[in-house]
């Protein structure tokens, strides 16, 4: 199926769909997205029986702050599908999506390591790239590039603008 | 051969009273240079590649470059075995502690190259993720610059190290 026929029959039940060169994006509500998967993945004129990846995106400022993105495949029917949610600043927890694609289980500890959102209900949310004891969440527009401690002992290394030699 | 042509066993004496010395079967040297010269004549490097610089000091050590000229081409897989550590590359905060656990496994005396911009300074890498200079870790004996540097520059910033321990006391 091509772009706006996904597009059209996922309309039928979320009606926030875009189509943009060639690829369907739906949006949903945060409480909605454990249905709207199992939906998409056992509909029979969709078939999207694989999660491909996880990730998030992050605005500063926007409302929603964080947008998850979840990118499903169709290993039968050769097509795919985006799905994404937006989170607040102030609120950034989703519920995990492992019990219907056990592959976002790794993918659901990256998004969570590297922007701190929170998938509850996952069965083993810790770090997964970042040394356990990291503090932040490095690929949030707000940190600093540089200016981090040496993980042993302790070194401070400042910014390369900010280095005196 | 006068004895003053041999390398490291320079006697500081002149060259008529070493001649003597020598026809009679006798090489006089101090302990610290017979001492720095083995230390400097077979130097086993443990394998630390860590990027692309790797690469290179694989080259350095195949057959068109041949580091076993200086006997050393024989890359250690257990730091135990090891007394020099080529840092080829550059050091994630996350291998940062494992850089540093290696170098603590060596036995005495060892010594450190830093290969490659990203190991000595952090390089392109000015970001959270790396270590900027691994010489906040470990102690340095010699930055070799390049990104990555070629092998005749790693040879060169190994012969440099060589002079080092050569002159270096053995205790």
């Amino acid at each position: 199926m091509n772009a706006a026929g996904i597009a059209d029959r996922v309309r039928m039940s979320y009606p926030e769909v875009v189509v943009s060169r060639d690829e369907a994006s739906v949006s949903v509500g945060r409480d909605d997205l454990l249905a709207a998967l199992g939906s998409f993945r056992d509909d029979p004129a969709l078939r999207l029986d694989f999660l491909s990846s996880v990730t998030a995106t992050d605005r500063p400022g926007g409302d929603p702050r964080f947008w998850v993105v979840y990118e499903l495949s169709s290993s039968e029917l050769h097509h795919r599908l985006r799905v994404k949610v937006g989170l607040s600043e102030e609120d950034p927890r989703i519920p995990s999506v492992t019990a219907l694609f056990p592959t976002a289980d790794w993918h659901e500890r990256e998004t969570y390591d590297f922007f701190g959102v929170v998938f509850e209900g996952h069965p083993d949310l810790r770090r997964i790239l970042l040394p356990d004891d990291w503090e932040g969440w490095p690929l949030r527009k707000t940190e600093e590039l540089g200016g981090v401690n040496t993980r042993y002992h302790g070194a401070f290394i400042p910014p390369v603008d900010r280095r005196t030699s | 051969m006068p004895v003053e042509r041999l390398e490291g066993f320079q006697t500081g004496r002149t060259p008529g009273e070493g001649e003597e010395e020598f026809k009679r079967g006798l090489l006089l040297t101090t302990l610290d240079r017979a001492v720095g010269w083995a230390r400097k004549q077979s130097m086993w490097p443990v394998t630390f590649g860590l990027a692309c610089c790797a690469i290179e000091m694989m080259a350095t050590g195949a057959g068109d470059y041949d580091l076993s000229r200086w006997g050393m081409e024989l890359f250690r897989a257990s730091p135990r075995q090891a007394d020099l550590m080529i840092v080829a590359g550059r050091v994630s905060q996350k291998m940062a502690p494992v850089l540093r656990t290696v170098y603590d496994q060596m036995p005495e005396p060892k010594w450190v190259i830093s290969m490659g911009v990203c190991a000595s300074a952090g390089g392109m890498f000015t970001n959270y993720a790396v270590v900027q200079g691994v010489d906040t870790i470990v102690p340095v004996d010699i930055y070799v610059p390049g990104c990555p540097p070629k092998p005749e520059m790693l040879m060169y910033g190994i012969l440099r190290l060589h002079e080092k321990v050569r002159k270096e006391p053995a205790t």
